[in-house]
């Protein structure tokens, strides 16, 4: 078995997230490249070379690629995933928009978000914003697979010396354009690498009060999120939404404020370590799932955990 | 121009699944069924653009059973022009399904084809991006901006670190997320023309795609339940319980 792992990263940086696709590479066989598709993203290549899990770092480097366009990127995958077993990539938006069109190029059915590695052609997804979980069996010859970054343990990123090789061949359909990017810039750590995560529900009752979250966020060095309530009444932008069509994070701490828990929002953090609940309904189903739960109002309660947290 | 909407009849979002009594599949007896949420956002955004005079046919697709003609219907009182349904009992997997849409469109010729960007039966997100890349045209996935300006259109994209536009040339696929726009109810006198409308059935064989299953459900189970917690008393309480139980705070 040989396995094609698609970076994720920001022609600067490789993103984390990548070492959890990994993870679930080891699980498939030994033999595992990452391809690295952007511009001027020998950084990101020199970061990778360093995974010990590795044989080889791949490189296409090209502005055709700077800005992921599937079109352009799909048949760069397509092309170099002759003769791996598989091709997986951790299930970011930039991957759930490529894979696909990787998967059709290939004439394969992808397999989305596996959460779980049962052998080299069966996996667990969860369906249903996650109220079950399937198993699936591909039989494909190659098996094109995003993985569900927080079901898998990242693998080390350091201390490994796999070799670095170019690949050449551009792509430019010259369909798709890039036109402009709005990227929200924060301090704070990113929602789905996040130790502690804090988000806000409807019951924030208005964007400014988030502003209560984000100074507790600073205390604990904490990311903050949104349901989907409070996005859709823009208390908060689409970036800050955890659910299962949001982000999924599992952090080691999760606090859900004035979240009353609908099954969407539940699937996007109930992998999480420790759940706390902060809300003044006491039947809200959000207490069903957490750990410690506070049944009060928030707009006394989060000055007080504020202080407390001191 | 014309514009091609394929929808998807799925349980209810509100209907809490389950596994059958022998966890090979999904209890779907007796279900409330549904226009996917997402499609329907779709449909939405097709009626607008029409409305706003930049397009002149709302064409919709489903591929499933004869009971899809519901929502197909559904889509007709909302405003769509016509209906295709691409009848199987099989249920279909994604690429079998980009498959038949692909066989429709060579037929239609549509200029922008509009989708969910999931369903949230199946939960894959791969129907729109796979249509796509075998019509070999541009994607727009997770669409919260769609505006189409000559030739071309410009899709701002809900992605993970916040939102990317992307202009593509057309015929282009773009897949729809929830802030795209707040899908509308039908009318009853709406709901009443729907009827009149034309609806027209054919077969996956008659569209001769290679529909074959690349994929077995080996089976279906609830997912692991997290172990009922505690409820403190103040905010002192918990902030003792995540220093000293949890220990997830210093």
């Amino acid at each position: 078995m040989s396995i094609l792992v698609i970076a994720e990263h920001n022609n600067q940086q490789l993103n984390s997230a990548t070492l959890s696709a990994l993870s679930a590479a080891t699980q498939l066989g030994d033999t595992i490249d990452l391809l690295i598709a952007g511009n001027s993203c020998q950084e990101v290549a020199d970061q990778a070379s360093n995974i010990p899990c590795l044989n080889r770092v791949l490189i296409a480097d090209n502005s055709v690629y700077r800005h992921f366009l599937a079109e352009n990127i799909a048949p760069l995958v397509a092309d170099a995933a002759d003769g791996y077993s598989h091709v997986l990539a951790v299930a970011t938006t930039t991957a759930k928009n490529i894979m696909p069109r990787v998967a059709a190029l290939l004439d394969v059915q992808a397999i989305s978000d596996i959460s779980a590695v049962i052998s080299a052609d069966t996996f667990k997804r969860p369906i249903y914003a996650g109220n079950l979980i399937a198993t699936v069996q591909s039989l494909d010859n190659i098996k094109v697979i995003t993985v569900r970054g927080t079901a898998f343990e990242f693998v080390s990123a350091e201390g490994g010396s796999a070799a670095i090789e170019s690949i050449d061949v551009v792509h430019d359909k010259g369909i798709s354009d890039y036109v402009s990017e709005q990227l929200a810039q924060s301090d704070r750590p990113e929602l789905t690498a996040a130790s502690i995560v804090i988000s806000g529900g409807r019951g924030m009752a208005s964007g400014d009060n988030y502003d209560m979250l984000y100074s507790i966020a600073d205390k604990l060095g904490a990311a903050v999120g949104a349901s989907r309530a409070a996005v859709d009444a823009d208390f908060a932008p689409n970036d800050m939404q955890v659910g299962q069509t949001g982000k999924i994070v599992a952090p080691d701490l999760y606090i859900a404020v004035g979240i009353s828990g609908a099954i969407q929002h539940l699937a996007g953090m109930k992998d999480s370590k420790v759940i706390v609940a902060i809300n003044k309904d006491e039947e809200a189903p959000i207490f069903s799932v957490a750990d410690y739960g506070l049944a009060a109002d928030l707009f006394t309660a989060l000055p007080e955990l504020e202080c407390r947290l001191s | 121009m014309k514009v091609l909407v394929a929808i998807k009849r799925v349980v209810d979002y509100n209907v809490k699944v389950r596994a059958n009594a022998d966890n090979s599949d999904v209890d779907l007896a007796n279900v409330k069924m549904s226009m996917n949420p997402f499609c329907e956002i779709a449909v939405e955004e097709a009626v607008r653009l029409k409305e706003k005079g930049q397009v002149n046919e709302i064409v919709t697709i489903s591929i499933g059973d004869s009971q899809s003609q519901e929502q197909l219907r559904t889509s007709l009182a909302l405003g769509a022009d016509r209906s295709i349904l691409v009848q199987t009992e099989q249920p279909l997997e994604p690429l079998a399904v980009a498959k038949c849409l692909k066989a429709v469109c060579d037929n239609e010729s549509p200029d922008l084809i509009l989708m969910g960007k999931q369903a949230i039966d199946g939960d894959n997100n791969q129907t729109g991006q796979m249509l796509a890349s075998l019509l070999g045209c541009g994607q727009g996935t997770f669409a919260s901006e769609v505006s189409i300006e000559a030739g071309k259109v410009a899709v701002t994209r809900e992605i993970d670190g916040g939102l990317q536009t992307v202009s593509l040339a057309l015929p282009a696929v773009v897949t729809t997320d929830l802030r795209l726009n707040e899908p509308r109810y039908a009318s009853l006198p709406n709901i009443m023309k729907s009827k009149q409308k034309p609806l027209a059935v054919i077969s996956t064989d008659e569209l001769g795609v290679d529909i074959t299953a690349r994929t077995k459900l080996l089976g279906v189970e609830p997912p692991a339940q997290r172990q009922a917690g505690i409820m403190v008393s103040d905010v002192a309480q918990l902030v003792d319980k995540l220093k000293n139980e949890a220990k997830v705070i210093s």
